[in-house]
């Protein structure tokens, strides 16, 4: 019934010649939207492009992806140490940040009893909501004391001693380091992949979960045999848009990464992610080379971003693909 | 129903109205009023006392100022692009810059710099260091608070066998441009390996973001040093250490020691005022300071009449105010240089 009114709604839309006027500006509406976004993407371009050609110039492309020489003093700019700031800190919060979301989305859906899915529900929606300079501020004030008072020199005493760990765990714990900037990381995009990973358990028939217990399995052999692999497009999907999200945030590590423009090899040592230096060295860079070279940066981090994501989506596409088949 | 609801459009429609006429009325009074209003942009650290000062400066004259602190970088960007009345930099032009863009430049107020440390049983004021110490301890060279160095500008105190923790700024700064300006003037191998600038390549330590960072990371970490503006180790009572300056006198960071330095200082009309005030001339001169400076566009001398009009009130009116904020007011003798500038450039 309802399928056929709305037909009837759409076909005599499309007959009369009186309702064709709005519909014409609502398509034109939809599509000036949609096409805007192609228009600012190219027009950002165009823009890194035009302020980085000086830096583009004076260092070329490979020699200022591998150089790791970040001097303002001496004018001389390389990206090899923020680009490897950014890939550790992302891959450490990936790491802290997987395993947490996928046990959270697990036990709010197959775990818990009912009366605590909501209100975990709704923490982890809250902590999406918290603005990353709040994290920051946190890291700072709070966790950065932690981690250098307790953690840290607690890590140090145990794997520190290990024969090819110790590496990773050289140096004085003063919270100001990857170790510290991947945590508050990881605690910012654990809400984006729990929620879309719960979502996506959800939407496991009951049925086969049903039937999977009838036959015997306990909770776990359901998690792993028949909820993991049926979502597994959709935790892939959240973990995606966690990595995107990771390697873009700027605020939250600001304040706990100590913008060092080192290759690091300590868990403990000060480092520098691209967002990181483009936001503390902005607004008093003083020279046109310094200011080129920071936009080459944000260049380097779109690009970055930009082959990221294709990847992902390249992946989602070929799971897709193999699931509908 | 239909009826209805095209009722309820129009309520809508007529909301919208009178939103747009009272948007585009506002705009027009906003108009109205630019001719009163005085658009500068730059250096963060002047901020503050800038617009308390405009506020001030309303209330009396009518006239408005509007400072966006976008930083000195983009405050002198936007002067030369022509698109505020002035721009504000931490960092002094030279005079063949100032010509380039057709600019002129006078200090507006005093901001210093602060060693601060954290030594288990030393208060404020009583370490004292001197520049050579303090560069070798930023150049890794002195690793430890019992150096012999330190003990014996120390006799009197009992200082740890322990690491030194070497804090700076990790964000590009003016607080920073001194201080490295200070150390590369004092000691060689400084200038030599690090230099000066808003952010540096730090030979070691750990970077705090903003005065409020690395004074987080200087009370959190025992056996630490660190630099921050005067202003922030004194509201935050950090403990600052004592400096020897240029004449070989211990001082102490006051805003007193801080106008020595500004008026003994030689600050010259002819060089548009260039000059860091680090290790200024006189007994009583604080070593680590510097003055943020204003930039004019030369040829636009309505508004820069009214921006020197601006300033030379805040000058004769503003000196309690600054010192409220913990700002250091230039000393006389440089305020009457800095009328002399504007006289012979004919803007007052």
């Amino acid at each position: 019934m309802s399928i056929l009114r709305t037909c009837g709604k759409v076909c005599s839309l499309a007959i009369s010649p009186k309702r064709k006027f709005p519909e014409l500006i609502f398509l034109s509406l939809t599509a000036i939207a949609s096409f805007s976004v192609i228009f600012f993407i190219i027009g950002i371009i165009i823009v890194l492009f035009k302020e980085s050609s000086l830096a583009i110039g004076k260092f070329g492309i490979v020699d200022f992806l591998t150089s790791t020489v970040w001097n303002p003093v001496t004018g001389v700019f390389g990206a090899a140490t923020t680009i490897y700031g950014t890939f550790v800190t992302t891959a450490l919060a990936l790491l802290f940040a997987i395993p947490t979301a996928l046990g959270i989305a697990i036990f709010v859906t197959e775990i818990a009893p009912n009366f605590l899915k909501g209100p975990i529900g709704i923490a982890i929606e809250l902590l999406a909501a918290i603005p990353s300079i709040i994290y920051g501020m946190w890291g700072l004030f709070t966790l950065a004391p932690i981690m250098s008072r307790y953690i840290e020199p607690a890590l140090q005493n145990t794997f520190g001693k290990l024969p090819f760990l110790s590496v990773l765990f050289k140096g004085t714990p003063m919270g100001v380091d990857l170790l510290t900037a991947s945590v508050i990381l990881a605690i910012m995009i654990i809400p984006f992949t729990a929620s879309i990973a719960r979502d996506s358990f959800n939407l496991t028939p009951s049925v086969v979960k049903e039937s999977a217990y009838a036959i015997g399995a306990t909770q776990w052999e359901v998690v792993k045999n028949v909820v993991l692999p049926y979502s597994k497009l959709g935790v892939f999907g959240g973990v995606a848009l966690s990595l995107g999200r990771a390697l873009g945030e700027t605020m939250a590590v600001a304040f706990v990464l100590g913008n060092n423009h080192k290759i690091a090899t300590s868990l403990f040592d000060a480092a520098s992610t691209i967002t990181v230096t483009l936001a503390n060295e902005f607004t008093e860079a003083d020279s046109d080379l310094y200011l080129s070279s920071l936009y080459y940066l944000a260049l380097v981090l779109f690009v970055m971003s930009f082959v990221i994501l294709a990847i992902s989506k390249f992946f989602l596409l070929k799971a897709e693909r193999k699931y509908s088949r | 129903m239909p009826s209805e609801k095209r009722r309820g459009g129009n309520i809508y429609m007529k909301q919208i109205l009178t939103i747009a006429i009272l948007l585009i009325g506002t705009m027009l009074i906003n108009h109205a009023q630019a001719e009163d209003m005085l658009n500068g942009a730059g250096a963060t650290f002047p901020y503050p006392i800038y617009s308390a000062w405009a506020n001030e400066y309303n209330k009396v004259t009518g006239v408005k100022l509007n400072y966006q602190s976008i930083g000195s970088g983009g405050g002198i960007k936007q002067i030369t692009e022509r698109t505020v009345d002035f721009g504000a930099s931490d960092k002094p032009l030279t005079s063949e810059e100032l010509a380039k863009g057709n600019l002129l430049q006078f200090p507006a107020v005093i901001g210093g710099v602060v060693p601060v440390v954290n030594v288990a049983g030393i208060k404020a004021g009583e370490l004292r260091l001197d520049s050579e110490t303090v560069c070798k301890i930023y150049l890794e060279e002195i690793k430890k608070w019992s150096d012999p160095t330190i003990k014996a500008l120390n006799p009197k105190l009992k200082l740890p066998d322990s690491d030194i923790t070497v804090v700076h700024r990790s964000d590009g700064s003016g607080t920073t441009a001194i201080f490295t300006d200070y150390l590369s003037g004092v000691c060689p191998a400084w200038k030599e390996k690090v230099g000066t600038g808003t952010s540096v390549s730090w030979p070691t330590g750990i970077g705090g973001k903003g005065n409020e960072g690395v004074a987080n990371y200087v009370q959190q970490q025992a056996n630490s040093i660190g630099y921050v503006e005067f202003a922030y180790a004194k509201q935050n009572n950090l403990a600052y250490t004592l400096l020897k300056n240029h004449e070989g006198e211990f001082v102490e960071p006051t805003f007193e020691s801080f106008a020595d330095a500004a008026a003994s200082a030689n600050f010259d009309p002819k060089r548009d005022f260039y000059l860091w005030l680090n290790d200024a001339p006189g007994k009583k001169s604080w070593p680590i300071a510097g003055a943020t400076f204003i930039l004019l566009a030369k040829e636009k001398k309505d508004s820069n009449m009214k921006v020197v009009k601006f300033y030379d009130w805040a000058f004769k009116n503003g000196d309690t105010k600054a010192k409220e904020l913990i700002y250091v007011p230039l000393p006389n003798v440089l305020k009457a240089k800095i009328e002399g500038y504007w006289k012979s450039n004919g803007i007052q």
